[in-house]
């Protein structure tokens, strides 16, 4: 089992997850996050400019059986491309165990 | 005099102390809109507080501080409490006007006005109780003293001898610049917010937390103004009335369009709070001559109060003094302009005119400016004015009042 995670815009949310349930991907969690980084934006209030590194992005966590990973991993790569800085990053790590409460069942069927 | 015609005088000075009653709504919400969500309910606090306390203390002594009768034109005082006269509740009393009764509400509905605009200049950083300390004196004695120069009677009134003297429709100089003496002092003496100058000297912004807020207040304000100025006519007078209405309203129009204007050439953006504090330039530019002008001067008053605005801003900046509301500019800078006005455009418009207008505004520089400094130093060398760093950093709602204004609804702390 696989978690993939996921920073993306927020106006490639919409593209994002209908392209994951093209390929079957059809249940992840996601959450709005600030960041900082490089890209700055520009403000100005009552004639003052300022500028702040606040970045508005989604952060969606995708756990997934190790079959989906190379097609999910794709799949995000080009339905969250603008092709512009910032368009987000993708994160891949090994989950141990998973459950589902309501059955008590674990491993691959606890994720699906 | 005719009693429907009593009657329909009377009705609409109450109509017009619910309007101007309605301002501190106005005010409440735009100076809550411009600064930060940590500071609220601090913020409602000082502003529920001022309309309470301002009504009590105008009637223990205000009212008659502010109309003493006759008196010596500089001090006066009628005595405690309403102690209303015999012709009080009839025509006699004030030429078929209003009554005893609704002249006190609608006056005392002014006066808090005035320690209204203090607080938006003081915001975030204020200790309550010195605040608190300082609106008691301020509007109790300060605000009456001033008033009762023109408004009761005073020398200001007489300048000219029989042909009148200084002119103060509705109160650019004698409320709106009272409070923004009173602002300026005290923002003098209280210093800058943490981190609103950073260490080279710039003015940094720190942008308010609800500008809908502030655009609801705003409209209020200019709502309430048609009490403001429409009651200082003093009676229904169809024709002054609705000349007074339209006056107020095109010389708003024309100061947030000229705000907003200005504001974009020098920035290169559309500043909301810039159009906002530009309508209200406007309402206070007009506030002493708006039964004086025709429209196109009502206009041209507002064109230059929204240019006024947005240059005081910067100013005010650039001189290292932290006003987050813009309340010096809008009430200070734009009431100077507006009593100024009334000798150069409109009916009483001349040098003679001109004079009076510099003289009341230097009668009240002066005496607002010493009875500021001297109550605020007073409380900075006893009690402290301004709040501990951290109480300001982590904001005055959680320390002063132990209270979130928008609990479980919180995202971002500033």
């Amino acid at each position: 089992m696989k978690q993939v995670e996921a920073i993306i815009r927020k106006s490639k949310f919409e593209d994002v997850k209908n392209a994951l349930h093209q390929i079957e991907v059809n249940f992840f969690s996601y959450w709005d996050v600030t960041g900082v980084g490089n890209e700055k934006q520009g403000h100005v209030y009552r004639g003052i400019s300022y500028s702040t590194s606040d970045i508005q992005r989604r952060y969606l966590s995708i756990v997934i059986s190790d079959e989906f990973l190379e097609r999910t991993v794709e799949t995000i790569l080009e339905s969250a491309y603008t092709g512009n800085v910032g368009d987000g990053k993708i994160f891949v790590s090994e989950i141990l165990e998973a459950y589902r409460i309501r059955t008590k069942e674990n491993g691959h069927s606890g994720i699906n | 005099m005719d009693a429907g015609l009593f009657t329909a005088n009377n009705v609409w000075m109450m109509v017009c102390t619910a309007l101007v009653f309605f301002m501190h709504t106005g005010f409440s919400l735009l100076e809550i809109g411009l600064t930060r969500e940590k500071n609220t309910i601090n913020i409602l606090f000082k502003n529920v507080f001022i309309i309470c306390v301002g009504l009590l203390l105008y009637y223990i002594g205000g009212f008659n501080l502010m109309y003493p009768g006759d008196f010596n034109g500089f001090l006066g005082f009628g005595g405690f409490g309403l102690p209303i006269g015999a012709d009080g509740l009839t025509p006699e009393y004030a030429d078929g006007g209003y009554t005893y009764w609704t002249d006190f509400l609608f006056q005392g509905m002014f006066a808090a006005t005035a320690a209204t605009i203090v607080s938006g200049a003081v915001a975030e950083r204020v200790k309550l109780g010195a605040f608190m300390i300082f609106v008691i004196f301020y509007l109790g004695l300060v605000y009456p003293i001033v008033g009762s120069w023109q408004w009761g009677g005073g020398f200001l009134s007489t300048l000219g001898g029989d042909e009148g003297g200084f002119y103060d429709f509705a109160g650019s100089t004698l409320v709106h610049s009272v409070g923004g003496w009173g602002a300026l002092i005290a923002i003098y003496l209280l210093g800058p917010r943490i981190g609103k100058f950073g260490e080279d000297g710039k003015p940094k912004a720190i942008p308010g937390h609800n500008i809908p807020l502030a655009a609801a207040g705003v409209l209020i304000l200019w709502l309430g103004w048609f009490g403001f100025n429409g009651g200082s006519v003093l009676s229904a007078d169809p024709a002054l009335t609705s000349l007074v209405l339209v006056t107020t309203s095109l010389a708003a129009a024309a100061g947030g369009i000229s705000a907003f204007i200005t504001s974009t050439v020098l920035y290169k953006n559309f500043d909301i709070t810039m159009f906002l504090n530009g309508i209200l330039g406007g309402l206070v530019g007009i506030t002493a001559g708006a039964d004086l002008m025709s429209p196109l001067e009502a206009i041209s008053i507002g064109l230059i109060a929204g240019v006024i605005i947005v240059l005081g801003v910067a100013f005010i900046d650039k001189i290292k003094l932290d006003d987050p509301v813009g309340a010096v500019t809008v009430h200070l800078i734009c009431g100077i302009w507006g009593t100024l006005a009334v000798g150069i455009f409109g009916d009483k418009a001349g040098i003679d005119q001109l004079m009076y207008q510099l003289i009341g505004i230097g009668a009240a520089a002066v005496f607002c400016c010493l009875m500021a400094f001297i109550i605020i130093f007073a409380l900075k060398k006893t009690m402290g004015i301004r709040v501990s760093k951290l109480e300001e950093i982590e904001g005055l709602d959680l320390h002063e009042h132990g209270m979130d204004a928008y609990h479980d609804f919180r995202m971002n702390q500033h």
